[in-house]
C-alpha cells in the first residue's frame, strides 16, 4: 500500500512538473505580456524597465530554471498584474470556488441520485421518461446561456434571489465563506444551480444505467427470487454496485468542476479561481497561470487517488497493484 | 484601532440617520473592469486610477471634460525657461491626520520610478523632472532639462502620498490598506480582490463632500450580467452600458443614464513598414498571389479605404448611437481637436474612382485583423468595414482575436490593416508623440507606431512643440502636425467612443470624459 | 438504414436470416422515440450538408451582408425588397434562417468529428491501458490526469494561440481534451472485464491479444463509451459555443451555432430574443436527437439487457 503511494506520489511530481514546462512554453507563445499591461504613455524605455522588472529580459530556460528553485521553496512567483504572490492569490480566491463546486456537487448527489433511482426502476414509467428527457436537457444548453436566464428569471422577472455576486460571507478556517451566512447562501443557489446542471443530468444517467443492468444480474435475481425485501435489494446490492460508476464520474467531476467554473464564475460575477485564471490568461500573468495550473493538477491527482483508492473499496475485483 | 473607530461612526450613523436613511447613505456601484492593485503608483490602468482617485489627490485634478482644475496645488505656473512652481493648498490634512506639505509631494515623486515590479509604471510622469526643489512648506519647483510644458498634465496622474505611512510601502501594503492613505474624499476600509473595495466618506475633505457616507465598490466583469444586476435592483450604478442594452435602458422608467464623449479613439492602423514594392503580410492580387507591392503604401489606397468606411452606419446600428464618427484623435471641446478636420464621408464611388487611379480598378484582396474583447464592439466593427470595403473591390477577410494574442502580433507589425484604439491624454500631442511619429528608441517616440508610419514634417512639427511653452504658439504647432497626418491618412480613424454609465432613477452622476468611475461624482438626485 | 424499412420490418423480418446486424436494427426500430429522433437527425445532418444549396444566402460572405440590415425581426423583408428574413437578422444583416443552416453544419463537424476522434483515441488508449497494465498503465493514466487536470479554456486557448483560429483547429482542440474522458471511462470498464471469466477462457485458448481486445474486450467495454461519448458529442457542441462565449472558438465571420448563441446573448436583455432564440433552439433539437439515438443504441448494444 505504501509502496503504492509513493509511486504515486512520484508520478504526480513528474506531471506537475512537464505541466509546468508545458504552461510556461505555451504561455510565451501565446504573446507578450508587457504589450498587454504596459501603459499607452509608455516609451521604449519603460518599456524595456518593465521587462526587465518583470524578469522577462532573460532567456526562456533561464526564467524557468529561476522559476524552478524558487518552486522548491514554494515560492510560485509573484503576480505581474496585482504584484501579490500568486498561491496568495490563488488561496484568496479559494474558497469561493470550492463552496460553489462542493454546492454544485452536493446538488447534483441529492437531485440525480434519486431520480436515477427511481428511472431505473420504472424505466417505461411516463415519470422515468419525462426525468429521461429533462436530464437531455440538461446538458443540452450551453452554461452561460443558462446562467443569464436564470438570472433573467429570478432575479429580474420575478427578484426572489440575488443576481450576481458573492454576497456577505462569514470567517471560518481563516478563510471567507458564503454558505455560512442566509445572505451569502441566497447569492449561492443560483450559480451552484448553473454550475449542477450538467452533473444533475450526468448523475441520473448514470444512476439509471446501473440500475438498470444491476437488476438484471443473476445475483439480484438470486436475492429477489429468496424472498429479500425490494428495500434490501435495491438499498444493498444494487446500490452498492452502481457507486462504482458514479463515484467515479463525481469524483472526476468535482476536479472539472472546480477547473471549469470560469463561465459560471464570470456570468454570475463570483470571485473564484475560476474568474483569477480566465482573467490571468487574457492579460498573460503568467505566475498566477502557472500556480494556479500546478494547483489544480495536485488537487486532481489527489481525487484520482481517492477515486481509486474508493474502487477498490467498493469493488474487490480491482486490485491496486496493478501487475 | 480603526476597525473600532469605524465600527463607531457606524453604529452613530444608525442612530442619528435611523435605519430608514441609513440604506440611502450607502451607494453600491458596479464596474466593468476589475481593480488590480490599490497602490496608486503600481499600474497604469483606468479602473485603478478610478479608485486611486477617491482615494488620493494628485496636484493638478482635472474636471469632467478633462480640463485642469487646481488639486493639491492652488495655483502652478513657470518661473524660468526650465523651472515650474506649485503652491501647495493649505491646512489639507490626511486620513490619519498627518499634514500635506511639499515633504509629500517631493517623496511621491521620488517612488515613481522605484516601485517594484510595476508593469506600467508611473515612472514616466517623473522622468522629465531633473531636480525637485522644495522651497518652503506648502511651495515646491520642478527643474527640467529642458522647456517642459506639458508638466501640469503630467501632474494630474500623480497621486500624491503621506511620506510618513507609504515611506519603504510595498504595494501589498497598499492592498493591505495599512499604505491606502490620502487626502481624498473616500478611505478604503476593505478590498477584496477580483471582488469589492468598500469605502466610507472622508468627513475632513478639503473639497466639496461627497454625498454617500459607504461605497460599496463591485467588480461585475460580464456586461449582461452588470446590467442585469441593475435592472434586478442589487446595484445602483454601472459603468460601461453594453451599448446592446442601451435601447432598452433608456426606455425604461426606473433607469437614468449619464454620457459623454469620450477620449478614445477607435482607428484602424496600416503597414508603412513595408515599401512601395514589397508585398503586405496580408495582402494579394484578386487570385490570391502575391501583388509584389504594398498598395498601403500610396496615400490614393489609404484615403479610398477610408472613404469606403460607412462610419455613420457603425455608430448608429452597431454603438447604438454611442460614438462620434471621427477624422481625428481627439473630440471637439478638447486641446488638440483640429476645427478644420471632419470625418471622412462614406462614398463607395469614389473610393473606387480612386483606387482605378491608383492602379486597382478591380481592387486586391486583404485580410483585416482586429481584437474582439478588447473595445466596444470590436468584432463587430471590422466585419461591418469588410462589408463596405468589399464593395468596392477590396475584398476583405476578417480575423477578430482575443487581445492577449492580438496585440503582440500588432506590436512585432505583423498585420496589413488592424483596427486599434487609442484611449487619449486631453492633449494632441500625446498620441502625435506615440502614434505618429517615427520610431525612435533614444527620443521615446513612437512606441505605439504599430504600423510604423514616418513623415519628416510630422517630426519636425512635433519636436518644437514638446518644447514650445508659449501655449498658443504650440497648440498651433500641435494642430499643424495633425493636419498634416489627417490629410496623408497616416491612420484611418472611425469613431471615438461615448462613455456611458446608468443608474436607477434617484441617482444623478457627472459623466466623465476620461472613463473613470468615481463615487464622489454620483449623488442623489433633486427630489 | 433509413425510416422507411422501420415500417416494413416486421412484415419481412422472417423469412430473412437472423444476422446480429439485422437484429440490432429491428430492436432499435421498435422504440418510435429513437426511430423518431433518428429521422429529425437525419434530416439535420442533411439540412446542414445542402446548406450552400438550399439557403437563402450565404452568411459568410460579408459582401452580401449590410449592417443597414442588422437586428430585423423576423418576417422583415431586406432593405432591397429582393428577400424576406423569416428568422430575423443579428447585428451584421445576417440572415439568422441561413447563419442556423451553416452554423449546424460547423457545430456537427466540430461536435462530431472531435468526439469520435476522442473517442477511438481514448478508448484504444484505455483498453490498452488496462489490458496491458504496468508500466503502460501508469504511463497513459498519468497523461490522462495531466490531461483532465489542464482547464479546457487554456488547452484551447494556448491550442488556438498556437495554430490561430479556425475549425479546425477548434476540433483539434476539443480532441486534445477530451480524449482522456473516453480513456478514463474504458479503462475503469475494462479493469473489471478483463477479470471476468470470457476474457480468461479466451486467453487460456491463446487467441492473440488484438483479437481478444478488439472482440471480446471492446464489445464489452461499448455501453459505457456509447454513454460517454453522447454525452460528450453534446458535450463538445456546447463546449465550442462556450469557447465562443469567451471569444476563443471559431472565426467571427463563420459562426458556429455557439457564436450564434453567444452573439445574441448579448441582446437577451433588449427584447431581441431572436438573434439567440433559434440558434438556441437549433442547438437543442440536434442534440436532444443525437442523445435519444445514442441512449437507445445503448440498450440495444448492451449484451446484458437482453431480454
Amino acid at each position: 500500500m505504501s509502496v503504492y503511494l509513493l509511486r504515486r506520489l512520484i508520478q504526480a511530481a513528474l506531471v506537475m512538473l512537464a505541466m509546468s514546462v508545458i504552461v510556461f512554453v505555451g504561455v510565451y507563445a501565446i504573446g507578450d505580456p508587457v504589450e498587454i499591461l504596459i501603459s499607452p504613455d509608455a516609451d521604449q524605455a519603460e518599456r524595456a524597465r518593465a521587462i526587465a522588472a518583470l524578469g522577462l529580459d532573460k532567456p526562456l530556460w533561464e526564467q524557468y530554471l529561476a522559476f524552478l528553485s524558487n518552486a522548491v521553496r514554494g515560492d510560485l512567483g509573484r503576480s505581474f498584474v496585482f504584484n501579490e504572490p500568486a498561491l496568495k492569490l490563488i488561496g484568496q480566491r479559494a474558497p469561493a470556488t470550492l463552496e460553489l463546486a462542493f454546492g454544485a456537487t452536493f446538488l447534483a448527489i441529492l437531485v440525480g441520485l434519486p431520480l436515477g433511482l427511481y428511472a431505473g426502476l420504472r424505466p417505461n414509467g411516463a415519470g422515468a421518461k419525462a426525468i429521461m428527457a429533462g436530464s437531455i436537457l440538461g446538458f443540452s444548453l450551453p452554461t452561460f446561456w443558462v446562467g443569464l436566464m436564470l438570472i433573467m428569471v429570478f432575479a429580474v422577472q420575478l427578484g426572489w434571489l440575488p443576481s450576481t455576486g458573492r454576497g456577505e460571507t462569514a470567517e471560518f478556517l481563516g478563510m471567507r465563506w458564503s454558505f455560512l451566512t442566509r445572505d451569502g447562501l441566497a447569492h449561492m443557489v443560483m450559480p451552484a444551480l448553473n454550475l449542477a446542471l450538467f452533473k444533475i443530468s450526468l448523475v441520473i444517467r448514470l444512476t439509471r444505467a446501473g440500475v438498470r443492468e444491476t437488476m438484471l444480474m443473476d445475483y439480484v435475481k438470486f436475492a429477489r427470487a429468496k424472498g429479500l425485501s425490494p428495500q434490501r435489494v435495491i438499498g444493498v446490492h444494487v446500490f452498492k454496485n452502481i457507486l462504482i460508476p458514479v463515484v467515479t464520474v463525481v469524483g472526476l467531476e468535482l476536479g472539472s468542476t472546480i477547473a471549469f467554473s470560469v463561465v459560471t464564475e464570470s456570468v454570475f460575477a463570483w470571485p473564484g479561481m475560476g474568474k483569477l485564471i480566465i482573467d490571468s490568461i487574457n492579460v498573460l500573468d503568467r505566475p498566477v497561470i502557472v500556480a494556479y495550473l500546478m494547483s489544480i493538477v495536485l488537487m486532481f491527482i489527489v481525487i484520482n487517488l481517492v477515486v481509486d483508492l474508493l474502487y477498490s473499496v467498493l469493488d474487490p475485483r480491482v486490485r491496486l497493484e496493478s501487475k | 484601532m480603526k476597525k473600532l473607530l469605524l465600527g463607531a461612526t457606524v453604529a452613530l450613523a444608525a442612530i442619528i440617520g435611523g435605519p430608514a436613511a441609513g440604506w440611502a447613505q450607502t451607494l453600491t456601484m458596479a464596474v466593468g473592469a476589475p481593480v488590480t492593485s490599490l497602490d496608486p503608483h503600481y499600474h497604469q490602468l483606468s479602473p485603478n486610477n478610478a479608485v486611486a482617485d477617491m482615494i488620493f489627490d494628485k496636484l493638478v485634478n482635472t474636471d469632467a471634460q478633462a480640463r485642469n482644475i487646481p488639486g493639491l496645488a492652488t495655483e502652478w505656473h513657470v518661473v524660468g525657461p526650465t523651472t515650474w512652481e506649485f503652491k501647495l493648498r493649505p491646512n489639507v490634512r490626511f486620513q490619519n491626520g498627518n499634514a500635506f506639505t511639499a515633504e509629500d509631494v517631493a517623496f511621491t515623486l521620488a517612488r515613481l520610478p522605484n516601485v517594484p515590479n510595476s508593469p506600467a509604471s508611473y515612472a514616466v510622469y517623473a522622468k522629465p523632472i531633473t531636480r525637485v526643489e522644495i522651497v518652503d512648506s506648502l511651495t515646491i519647483r520642478f527643474h527640467t532639462a529642458q522647456p517642459y510644458p506639458l508638466l501640469p498634465l503630467d501632474m494630474t496622474n500623480v497621486r500624491i502620498l503621506d511620506k510618513e505611512t507609504a515611506e519603504n510601502a510595498t504595494t501589498e501594503d497598499f492592498n493591505a490598506l495599512r499604505a491606502a492613505v490620502g487626502t481624498g474624499p473616500y478611505r478604503a476600509v476593505s478590498y477584496r480582490n477580483g471582488d469589492r473595495i468598500e469605502f466610507v466618506r472622508n468627513d475632513a475633505y478639503w473639497g466639496p463632500k461627497p454625498a454617500y457616507e459607504r461605497v460599496n465598490y463591485r467588480m461585475i466583469t460580464n456586461d449582461a450580467s452588470r446590467t442585469a444586476a441593475l435592472l434586478a435592483g442589487d446595484v445602483d450604478f454601472i459603468d460601461q452600458v453594453p451599448t446592446t442594452d442601451l435601447a432598452k435602458l433608456r426606455n425604461d422608467q426606473r433607469i437614468a443614464l449619464s454620457e459623454t464623449v469620450g477620449l478614445r479613439l477607435v482607428f484602424l492602423g496600416l503597414d508603412h513598414l513595408r515599401g512601395a514594392n514589397e508585398n503586405s503580410p496580408f495582402i494579394t492580387d484578386n487570385d490570391g498571389k502575391p501583388l509584389g507591392r504594398n498598395p498601403l503604401r500610396d496615400v490614393r489606397v489609404r484615403r479610398a479605404l477610408s472613404m469606403a468606411v460607412d462610419r455613420q452606419a457603425i455608430v448608429d446600428r452597431l454603438m447604438e448611437g454611442a460614438a462620434t464618427p471621427a477624422g481625428q484623435f481627439l473630440p471637439p471641446g478638447v486641446t488638440g481637436h483640429v476645427p478644420d478636420v471632419q470625418p471622412t464621408r462614406y462614398d463607395p464611388e469614389g473610393a473606387k474612382r480612386l483606387l482605378a487611379e491608383a492602379g486597382y480598378p478591380n481592387g486586391f484582396r486583404i485580410q483585416l485583423n482586429g481584437p474582439n474583447d478588447r473595445y466596444i464592439n470590436d468584432g463587430r466593427i471590422i466585419q461591418a468595414i469588410g462589408q463596405t470595403w468589399t464593395r468596392i473591390g477590396v475584398r476583405t477577410a476578417v480575423e477578430g482575436q482575443t487581445w492577449a494574442v492580438f496585440v503582440g502580433r500588432a506590436a512585432r507589425q505583423e498585420f496589413s490593416a488592424h483596427l486599434i484604439g487609442w484611449g487619449s491624454n486631453p492633449d494632441g500631442s500625446h498620441p502625435l508623440r506615440n502614434i505618429l511619429a517615427t520610431v525612435n528608441a533614444e527620443k521615446g517616440w513612437g512606441a505605439s507606431n504599430r504600423g510604423r508610419y514616418s513623415n519628416p514634417e510630422v517630426d519636425r512639427l512635433l519636436e518644437a512643440s514638446l518644447t514650445e511653452l508659449d501655449e498658443e504658439k504650440r497648440q498651433k504647432l500641435v494642430l499643424d502636425a495633425e493636419r498634416i497626418a489627417a490629410e496623408d491618412v497616416a491612420v484611418i480613424p472611425i469613431h471615438i467612443q461615448t462613455n456611458t454609465w446608468a443608474m436607477r432613477r434617484g441617482v444623478r452622476h457627472e459623466a466623465r470624459s476620461d472613463e473613470l468611475s468615481r463615487a464622489q461624482d454620483v449623488r442623489p438626485a433633486a427630489p | 438504414m433509413s425510416a422507411t424499412t422501420a415500417g416494413g420490418a416486421p412484415a419481412v423480418k422472417a423469412p430473412r436470416v437472423e444476422t446480429p446486424f439485422r437484429r440490432f436494427v429491428s430492436e432499435f426500430f421498435e422504440s418510435k422515440i429513437a426511430t423518431g429522433a433518428l429521422v429529425v437527425f437525419t434530416v439535420i445532418v442533411l439540412v446542414a450538408v445542402f446548406a450552400p444549396l438550399i439557403s437563402p444566402q450565404n452568411p459568410y460572405d460579408l459582401a452580401q451582408l449590410d449592417i443597414m440590415d442588422g437586428r430585423l425581426e423576423p418576417g422583415s423583408r431586406n432593405a432591397a425588397d429582393t428577400m424576406t428574413y423569416w428568422l430575423g437578422t443579428d447585428d451584421q444583416g445576417r440572415d439568422m434562417l441561413s447563419g442556423i443552416m451553416y452554423g449546424l453544419r460547423i457545430s456537427l463537424i466540430v461536435g462530431a468529428g472531435s468526439a469520435i476522434a476522442a473517442a477511438l483515441i481514448g478508448a484504444s488508449l484505455g483498453m490498452l491501458a488496462a489490458y496491458a497494465g504496468g508500466r503502460t498503465d501508469t504511463i497513459i493514466m498519468r497523461l490522462v490526469d495531466l490531461q483532465l487536470s489542464f482547464p479546457t479554456i487554456l488547452s484551447a486557448l494556448m491550442i488556438l494561440a498556437f495554430l490561430g483560429k479556425g475549425i479546425m483547429n477548434v476540433v483539434f482542440a476539443l480532441i486534445v481534451v477530451e480524449w482522456a474522458y473516453y480513456a478514463r471511462t474504458v479503462r475503469g470498464t475494462a479493469l473489471v472485464e478483463r477479470r471476468r471469466e470470457y476474457i480468461e477462457a479466451a486467453q487460456c485458448l491463446a487467441l492473440p491479444t488484438r483479437r481478444i481486445i478488439f472482440r471480446h474486450l471492446l464489445p464489452n467495454c461499448m455501453p459505457p463509451l456509447i454513454v460517454v461519448g453522447t454525452i460528450q458529442i453534446a458535450r463538445a457542441i456546447a463546449l465550442e459555443a462556450t469557447l465562443s462565449f469567451l471569444g476563443l472558438g471559431v472565426p467571427i465571420t463563420e459562426p458556429s451555432l455557439g457564436l450564434l448563441i453567444a452573439n445574441g446573448y448579448e441582446y437577451m436583455l433588449s427584447g431581441k430574443y431572436w438573434i439567440s432564440f433559434y440558434p438556441g433552439i437549433a442547438l437543442l433539437v440536434t442534440i436532444v436527437s443525437i442523445n435519444l439515438v445514442g441512449d437507445h443504441l445503448r440498450d440495444v448494444l448492451n449484451p446484458r439487457l437482453k431480454k
